[in-house]
């Protein structure tokens, strides 16, 4: 798996921090990133409300949750993204949404999971490699998030919701995802 | 639930009121701010009860243990961070150039400088019986003892400028302070190291070396938060050193 693009978007929708991590992805223009931030914040939200009757359980989950969070100060994983859209697996491209409690969302864009050569391949195996791609990507994120938490809300410079302009961790950000 | 599309993944944190408070007297709340981790009269009982080390009234706090206790205390890398982070905001309000702002920061580690002095020497229990009276002993002093008990370990490099005879060089690789402050670009050469700067200056001071120190970025492949403390002697000390001891 390669990761080709990082998103960070502010918990209105605005794009704060876009790289191209490893190259493979066409380049877009400053303003084609913000309408692409502000869109799939949208479909966000729209998802978190689509959900099924059986679904409404996890609702009480979200509650339990935050309710742990706010009583122990602790949180037992930090993505809080569990109604809304996770993630987009395509031919060309995979798409990851990580929530924070804040509401700040990281977005990757990698590269769509491994296909299979043979055509009689069971739906199976094949969710296997979701799960495991899912998961190596859970990862990245949980060590994003730290690179954020240390790098942009401990630089006295940056203020909230604000484009980060940070240049170490524009380069921490560069040796956690280059391939 | 309209209101709630912003913040769709925390319904429970957008729907607390003013009036909410934890139970158990800790917390953010973030409808509130700041003032939820306010001390109140319950969260101050709370504290008691929890022991908690900084709390001047609290039975063990820091204030009751012995002073030359050899055991260093480890504080956590991310609260000193957050402090220090609050401590330039704050300076950075009040200040109206970016030397001014170096100024108070220079200033308030100066402060600091000074007590550490005094309790290092206390801790190690005057060695040798005497002070350091040459400027390279009070400078090896700074770089190794005096910065293992701040930072946890000696600094970088100790150097004599080659072009002038009165200016001396502390370096540090990987200043702890500044750790994960990157300056933008309009900032110039602003390094809020200065904070240490202000520290050797004080430090140096009360032991009866006038000097100047200032906080220099100076970046090296693999180093980006390199800093070098240029410190600038007055010169009527090396006239003093070359009476005493000549």
């Amino acid at each position: 798996m390669r990761i080709f693009s990082l998103y960070i978007l502010n918990k209105a929708g605005g794009l704060v921090f876009q790289k191209d991590v490893n190259p493979g992805i066409a380049k877009l223009t400053a303003n084609d990133y913000l309408v692409l931030a502000g869109t799939l914040h949208s479909v966000h939200a729209i998802a978190t409300n689509l959900k099924p009757a059986e679904c409404r359980s996890l609702n009480e989950t979200a509650q339990t949750v935050n309710g742990q969070i706010l009583s122990s100060g602790k949180a037992s994983t930090p993505n809080v993204n569990n109604l809304g859209l996770q993630h987009v697996d395509t031919d060309y491209f995979s798409l990851y949404v990580f929530q924070t409690l804040t509401g700040i969302k990281f977005v990757l864009v990698t590269s769509p999971v491994a296909k299979q050569d043979h055509s009689h391949e069971s739906p199976l195996s094949t969710k296997g490699e979701l799960r495991k791609q899912y998961e190596l990507v859970e990862e990245y994120f949980k060590q994003l998030y730290v690179l954020y938490c240390d790098y942009v809300m401990k630089d006295p410079f940056y203020s909230t919701d604000m484009p980060i302009k940070s240049t170490l961790f524009e380069a921490k950000i560069k040796s956690v995802c280059e391939a | 639930m309209s209101d709630k599309i912003i913040n769709p993944s925390v319904p429970t944190l957008g729907s607390l009121t003013i009036n909410d408070s934890s139970t158990s007297g800790f917390g953010y709340n973030p409808s509130v701010g700041p003032s939820s981790n306010a001390i109140t009269k319950e969260t101050s009982s709370a504290l008691l009860n929890k022991r908690a080390v900084l709390t001047p009234t609290s039975s063990n706090s820091i204030y009751d243990r012995s002073l030359s206790t050899k055991k260093s205390q480890g504080i956590s890398v991310s609260s000193l961070a957050f402090l220090f982070c609050e401590i330039v905001s704050w300076a950075r309000r009040l200040s109206n150039s970016i030397l001014d702002l170096e100024n108070r920061l220079n200033g308030l580690g100066y402060l600091i400088g000074q007590k550490y002095l005094e309790l290092v020497k206390l801790r190690e229990g005057m060695k040798y019986g005497k002070r350091e009276n040459k400027i390279l002993e009070i400078l090896q002093f700074i770089h190794g003892p005096l910065w293992r008990a701040i930072f946890g370990r000696t600094a970088n490099d100790l150097e004599k400028s080659q072009d002038v005879d009165d200016e001396y060089m502390i370096i540090d690789n990987t200043p702890l302070i500044s750790k994960f402050i990157s300056i933008p670009k309009d900032y110039g050469n602003l390094n809020c190291s200065a904070f240490v700067a202000g520290m050797i200056e004080g430090a140096l001071d009360l032991s009866g070396f006038h000097a100047h120190v200032v906080a220099h970025s100076s970046p090296i492949e693999g180093l980006p938060q390199r800093t070098v403390f240029l410190i600038k002697f007055d010169p009527l000390l090396f006239t003093r050193e070359n009476i005493h001891f000549s």
